[in-house]
C-alpha cells in the first residue's frame, strides 16, 4: 500500500500538487486520470521519489519513505515514451534491474522467462531494442517492471505512443500482468475510456489536486462534483444552466422537464444540469425522453460510435451513440435526452441530486 | 523540470577545486607580477597600474593586437563560409559518409608544433615541395622566410588546413539532424536552394554555428605553437602575434611585470569578444 | 484541381524484388474523384506512408503510373505535381512569421502581391490564425504550428491533392478533435482533394468521405465509413475498425450453413462461390444475452461506462459480446445469440456470404 498524507509539491513559487491525502492499494489498478498538465507526472515523480516534496510523508507497506533515495524504493516505473537500454539484448534489458540486486544466474533467467512469457517476447528475447517495433518496445519496457517484482509500479501513459489497436491490446492484457502480484499499480492516462477499460480504482486529478476518488465504475456514475464529472468524459459531458422551479426543471432556451426523487426536493433556484453524451440519442426511445433540436457543428465517427456536437441556445451539446451515424453539418437535428439520467451540481460544483 | 535538491552542489565542489587549483591560482600570481616590479632575487616593488598603461600605450603591443586581430578575421571569413560549403556539399548518408568524416577529422589530431614543422618544411623554398612547386615550377617568387606577405598566406593557409574542419563536423552535425521533412516541404512550396539554406538550413545550424564560431575566435586569437614553430614571428616583426610577443617578453627580456599586465589585457579583451559575440548571436532567442 | 487515378502501382525498396513478399505495396488500382476527402487506414508498416510519397512525387514507384487528370506525373518532381503535404511534425520556417510563412510558396511561385495579401488573409482567417499573423512562427504552441502548416498548402488555389500524414500526431489529446473538425470544415470550404494517412481510426472515418483500409501492402476495402463499419470486406477491416473489433470464429460449412463449435449458425445469406478457410465473423454488438442460444461461459466482464464489455468462452472459442444495460456475472454461465443479418462468413479473411435481399 503507498499512503500519501498531506503531499505537495512546489516549484518556485508555483503550486504544482496542493496537499494531497491518497492510499493506494495492491491487487487492482490505480488509475490517476486527468488532462496534460494536471499534475498526474507530477504526483507520480513525488511517489518514485525522483523530484523533492514541498511537504507531507509518503509510506510504503506503513515505512516512512519519504526521505528514502529512488533507487532503495522498491519499485518500477514506464514511462510514454521506449525507455530500453540500446546496447543490450531484451534479455539483458528485462535482467538489468535483477543484475543490480545480485540475484543469483538461475533466478534471473527463471524471472525474465517468466516475463518475457507473459508479454509474448520470448522469440526475442536475442534482438536489440532497435530491432523491435514500437509495441514491442514498450512490451520489453513493461516487462522489465514485472520481472523486478517491485512494491510499486509506475505506469505513466505507457501506451500513449503506440497504434491503438495495439493499445486495445495491452490495454486489455495489462491487469492481468500485474494480477496477484502484490505490487501497487499506479497507471497515469488522460483518456477517460482507458480508466474504464482497466477498472480497479480511479483518482481524478484537476489543476494539481485530486478531486475524487474511488471505485472506477462508481466514481464515473456519481461524480461528486462538476469538475470530476468534466474529467471523466470523452466527449466532453454537457452542462447548462437550468432553473428549478417546483417540479419543473428549465433551460434557458425555454426546454423543460419533470423533475423528481432528490432533484424535485431542492430548494427552487438555479442549478447546472450535467448528462453524459451517451444519455443524449438522435433517436427517441420512450415517451419520458426531452427533445433537443439544435444546429449540428461537428460530427465525429470513431467506428463503433458517432458523437454530433449541437448547438442549443449558447451552449454546445454533445450526442454519443453507437454504430456509424452521418450527420450533416449545419443541419438542424433533434436529440432525445432521458431526465432520469441527468445529474444537478450547486452553484459551487458540488453535486446535489 | 527543476528540483530543489542541494546536494547536487557536493558533488560539483571537485571541480571547483580543480577550476580554483588550476586557473585562479595562476591568475592570481599574474595579478600579483602585474602591478609589481623584480630584478630577481625574489625582490618586488609595487608599481600599481604602471605596466598597464605602458602596455597600451606601447606602439609595439598595439602593432601586434592589430596583427592578431587581422589573423583571426580573415581566418574567421575564410573558415566560417568555407566550413559551410563543405558541410553542406557532404553526403548525409551512404558509404561516403565515415570516409569524409575520417578525411575530415585528420588535420585536427595532429599537434600543433608538428603541424607547425610540417608546414615550415613544406613551404621553405627549394626544399619544400610547395615552395618548389611555386618557385621551380610555376616560377612566382615565394619565401615565407623573406617576404611577409608570403609568410602571412602561409600562416593564414595552415590554419585553414588544419581548423576549417572543426567548423565542418560542427556544421555537418546541425545538418544531419534535420528531418528530410523539412527538405520535402521546401520541394512543395518550390524553395530555391538559396531559401532552403537561409530559411532551413541555417536557422537549424545556428547553435552550432555559434559554438563553431566562438571556438575559431578563441582558438585563433590565442594561437602561439603553429605560427612560432612556422615563422618564428617573422620576417621582422611581421608575423608577430600577440601571443608570440607576450612570450618574447616574458620568456626572452624576463619582464614579467610588464608581460603580465599584458596577458590580462589580452584575457580580457578575448572574454570580452567573447561576450559580446555571444548575446548578438543569440539575442533573437530571448 | 484533377481526379488522381493510380494504375497497377507496384512498390520495392528492394533494387531486385522477387516475390510479392518484396513488395512494399502490391499491385494497387484506385480513382479518387476530384474533390474528395479521402483517408488511407492501416497500421504501422501496411505501406500507406509509401503510397502517400509515391503520390506526393518523393518517391518513384517501381511499377505503375500516376495520373492527375489526364496527365502522367509519374516521373514528376513533387514540386512539378501541384500538391501540398502536410507532415507529422509541424515543418514550420523558424525564423519567419506566421505571415511569411503563408506568402512563402506563393512568393516562390511568383504570385502578385495583392493576390498574397488575399489569400492570406482568407486562409488565416479560415484557420483562426489572424491575430497571430505577426509574431514569430517559432514560439507557437504544436497545434498552432501545425495549422501554419496545413496553411501553408491551403493558401495556393493551384493544388491538385492536399496530403496530409499523420497530422496530429504531436497535438495534446484534449486538442485533437478541435483540430480533426476543422479539417473536415476546411475541406468543405475549400474544395480540394483532401488524403489523409493514419493508423486511427476515428480521425480517418471522421474525416474521409471514402476510406481505403490497408493491410501488408494490399488494399483490403475502399468504403465509405458506414460501409467498413456494417458490411467489413475482409476480416482485417472488422478488426480494425471498431472498439472492440469483430470476432472472428473458426467454423465448418455444411452446404449453406455454418457449424461453430457444433452449432448451426444462421447467417446474413448464402455462401458466394469463394474457396479457402471458413471463419465467421460478427461485432460484438451484434452478439446478445438471451435465454436461448449458444450456452458461453462468461469469463470477464467490464463496466466501461456506457456500457458492458463481456468476455465468455463458447467450447474452445473466446468472444466478446457488448450489452448495452444489463451484464451477467464473471463465471456465469449463459446463452449467446448472433444477430443473422449481422453474421457473415470470411474464407481466407474475404467476405463469402450475401446479404438476403
Amino acid at each position: 500500500m503507498i499512503e500519501l498524507q498531506d503531499v505537495t509539491k512546489r516549484v518556485g513559487t508555483v503550486t504544482h500538487i496542493k496537499p494531497t491525502n491518497l492510499k493506494l492499494e495492491a491487487g487492482h489498478f490505480n488509475v490517476l486520470l486527468g488532462a496534460t498538465g494536471a499534475g498526474k507526472t507530477s504526483l507520480i515523480k513525488l511517489m518514485a521519489g525522483l523530484d523533492p516534496m514541498a511537504s507531507g510523508r509518503i509510506l510504503m507497506d506503513g515505512k516512512d519513505v519519504t526521505r528514502l533515495n529512488t533507487q532503495k524504493r522498491r519499485i518500477s516505473l514506464v514511462h510514454q515514451f521506449f525507455v530500453n537500454y540500446p546496447h543490450m539484448s531484451v534479455f539483458e534489458n528485462i535482467a538489468s534491474p535483477l543484475r543490480v540486486a545480485r540475484l543469483p544466474e538461475s533466478e534471473i533467467q527463471g524471472r525474465v522467462e517468466e516475463a518475457a512469457d507473459l508479454l509474448q517476447l520470448r522469440p526475442m528475447l536475442n534482438r536489440k531494442p532497435n530491432e523491435l517495433s514500437g509495441g514491442q518496445q514498450q512490451r520489453t519496457a513493461l516487462a522489465r517492471a514485472i520481472a523486478k517484482e517491485s512494491q510499486a509500479v509506475f505506469l505513466d501513459e505507457p501506451l500513449a505512443n503506440l497504434d491503438y489497436k495495439l493499445r486495445e491490446e495491452l490495454r486489455e492484457q495489462l491487469p492481468e500482468l500485474f494480477a496477484g502480484r502484490g505490487a501497487v499499480v499506479v497507471y497515469a492516462t488522460s483518456e477517460p475510456e482507458e480508466a474504464l477499460m482497466l477498472g480497479g480504482y480511479t483518482g481524478l486529478m484537476d489543476d494539481g489536486v485530486v478531486t475524487q476518488f474511488g471505485k472506477t465504475s462508481e466514481i464515473y456514475r456519481h461524480p461528486s462534483n462538476l469538475t470530476a464529472a468534466r474529467v471523466f468524459s470523452d466527449p466532453p459531458i454537457n452542462a447548462a444552466e437550468v432553473t428549478k422551479a417546483g417540479t419543473e426543471a428549465k433551460l434557458q432556451t425555454g426546454v423543460r422537464w419533470t423533475l423528481d426523487g432528490k432533484a424535485a426536493a431542492l430548494p427552487d433556484g438555479s442549478y447546472t444540469v450535467a448528462v453524459r453524451p451517451h444519455r443524449v440519442l438522435p433517436k427517441r426511445s420512450n415517451k419520458h425522453e426531452v427533445e433537443l433540436r439544435g444546429q449540428v457543428l461537428v460530427t465525429e465517427l470513431s467506428g463503433s460510435d458517432s458523437s454530433a456536437h449541437f448547438r442549443l441556445g449558447d451552449v454546445d451539446w454533445v450526442s454519443l451513440s453507437s454504430g456509424v451515424h452521418p450527420y450533416k453539418v449545419g443541419e438542424d437535428h433533434a436529440f432525445f435526452m432521458d431526465p432520469t439520467h441527468c445529474r444537478y451540481f450547486g452553484t459551487d460544483g458540488t453535486r446535489v441530486a | 523540470m527543476r528540483t530543489e535538491n542541494q546536494k547536487a552542489w557536493f558533488f560539483v565542489l571537485p571541480v571547483l577545486f580543480l577550476v580554483a587549483f588550476n586557473a585562479l591560482l595562476p591568475m592570481m600570481t599574474v595579478v600579483n607580477y602585474s602591478v609589481q616590479e623584480t630584478f630577481g632575487n625574489n625582490q618586488f616593488f609595487w608599481e600599481g597600474l604602471d605596466w598597464f598603461e605602458q602596455i597600451l600605450r606601447s606602439e609595439r603591443f598595439q602593432a601586434a593586437l592589430g596583427r592578431q586581430f587581422l589573423f583571426t578575421g580573415i581566418i574567421l571569413a575564410i573558415e566560417v563560409p568555407l566550413g559551410i560549403i563543405i558541410a553542406l556539399s557532404m553526403p548525409r548518408k551512404g558509404f561516403w559518409v565515415p570516409v569524409c568524416l575520417v578525411l575530415m577529422a585528420l588535420p585536427m589530431l595532429i599537434p600543433w608544433n608538428v603541424v607547425g614543422a610540417m608546414w615550415n618544411i613544406f613551404a621553405l623554398p627549394k626544399i619544400g615541395m610547395l615552395g618548389y612547386f611555386m618557385n621551380d615550377v610555376l616560377g612566382i617568387h615565394y619565401d615565407m622566410t623573406q617576404d611577409p606577405l608570403a609568410a602571412w598566406i602561409t600562416i593564414i593557409v595552415m590554419d585553414v588546413w588544419h581548423w576549417t574542419s572543426l567548423v565542418v563536423l560542427l556544421c555537418y552535425a546541425g545538418l544531419v539532424s534535420i528531418p528530410d521533412a523539412y527538405y520535402q516541404a521546401a520541394k512543395i512550396d518550390a524553395a530555391s536552394p538559396w531559401s532552403v539554406f537561409r530559411y532551413i538550413q541555417l536557422p537549424k545550424i545556428k547553435t552550432v554555428l555559434t559554438i563553431a564560431i566562438l571556438l575559431r575566435f578563441m582558438d585563433s586569437f590565442n594561437i602561439y605553437t603553429e605560427p612560432f614553430v612556422l615563422t618564428g614571428g617573422g620576417p621582422g616583426n611581421s608575423t608577430t602575434l600577440l601571443s608570440i610577443d607576450l612570450v618574447k617578453i616574458a620568456l626572452g627580456q624576463f619582464d614579467l611585470g610588464p608581460a603580465a599586465a599584458m596577458s590580462l589585457i589580452y584575457f580580457a579583451i578575448t572574454l570580452a569578444v567573447s561576450w559580446v559575440f555571444y548575446v548578438v548571436m543569440t539575442k533573437d532567442d530571448q | 484541381m484533377a481526379e488522381i487515378k493510380l494504375s497497377h502501382l507496384r512498390h520495392s525498396y528492394l533494387p531486385n524484388p522477387s516475390g510479392p513478399d518484396d513488395y512494399a505495396l502490391k499491385e494497387i488500382d484506385l480513382t479518387w474523384r476530384d474533390g474528395g476527402a479521402y483517408a488511407l487506414l492501416g497500421p504501422s508498416g501496411c505501406g500507406k506512408s509509401t503510397l502517400l510519397n509515391i503520390i506526393s512525387g518523393l518517391l518513384a514507384p517501381s511499377e505503375g503510373k500516376v495520373f492527375f487528370g489526364e496527365q502522367d506525373v509519374t516521373t514528376l518532381a513533387p514540386n512539378e505535381r501541384n500538391i501540398a503535404q502536410v507532415f507529422q511534425f509541424p515543418v514550420i520556417y523558424d525564423t519567419m512569421t506566421v505571415r511569411q510563412n503563408l506568402t512563402f510558396p506563393l512568393k516562390n511561385r511568383g504570385v502578385d502581391e495583392a493576390t498574397i495579401a488575399r489569400r492570406v488573409s482568407e486562409i488565416a482567417e479560415m484557420l483562426e490564425v489572424t491575430e497571430m499573423l505577426d509574431t514569430r512562427a517559432a514560439g507557437l504552441s504544436p497545434d498552432n504550428k501545425q495549422k501554419i502548416s496545413m496553411g501553408r498548402g491551403l493558401v495556393r488555389d493551384d493544388v491538385n491533392v492536399v496530403m496530409f500524414d499523420e497530422p496530429l500526431t504531436v497535438i495534446d489529446p484534449h486538442l485533437k478533435w478541435k483540430l480533426r473538425s476543422k479539417l473536415k470544415e476546411l475541406h468543405q470550404r475549400v474544395q480540394a482533394t483532401m488524403i489523409y494517412v493514419t493508423h486511427d481510426q476515428t480521425e480517418a472515418l471522421t474525416f474521409a468521405d471514402e476510406v481505403v483500409v490497408m493491410q501488408d501492402g494490399v488494399v483490403v476495402q475502399i468504403g465509405t465509413p458506414v460501409e467498413l463499419f456494417e458490411r467489413p470486406q475482409h476480416t482485417f477491416v472488422g478488426h480494425f475498425i471498431g472498439s472492440p473489433g469483430m470476432n472472428v470464429l473458426p467454423c465448418d460449412l455444411k452446404g449453406d450453413r455454418a457449424i461453430f463449435e457444433g452449432y448451426d449458425i444462421t447467417l446474413e445469406g448464402p455462401l458466394t462461390a469463394r474457396d479457402g478457410a471458413p471463419q465467421i465473423g460478427i461485432r460484438p454488438e451484434y452478439i446478445s444475452v438471451t435465454s436461448t442460444g449458444l450456452p458461453a461461459t462468461v469469463t470477464k466482464v467490464a463496466d466501461v461506462g456506457r456500457h458492458f464489455v463481456i468476455d465468455a468462452i463458447v467450447g474452445n472459442t473466446k468472444l466478446k459480446a457488448v450489452s448495452e444495460h444489463t451484464a451477467p456475472d464473471a463465471g456465469s454461465s449463459v446463452h449467446l445469440t448472433f444477430k443473422p443479418d449481422q453474421t457473415r462468413v470470411y474464407r481466407d479473411g474475404w467476405i463469402a456470404t450475401e446479404a438476403r435481399k
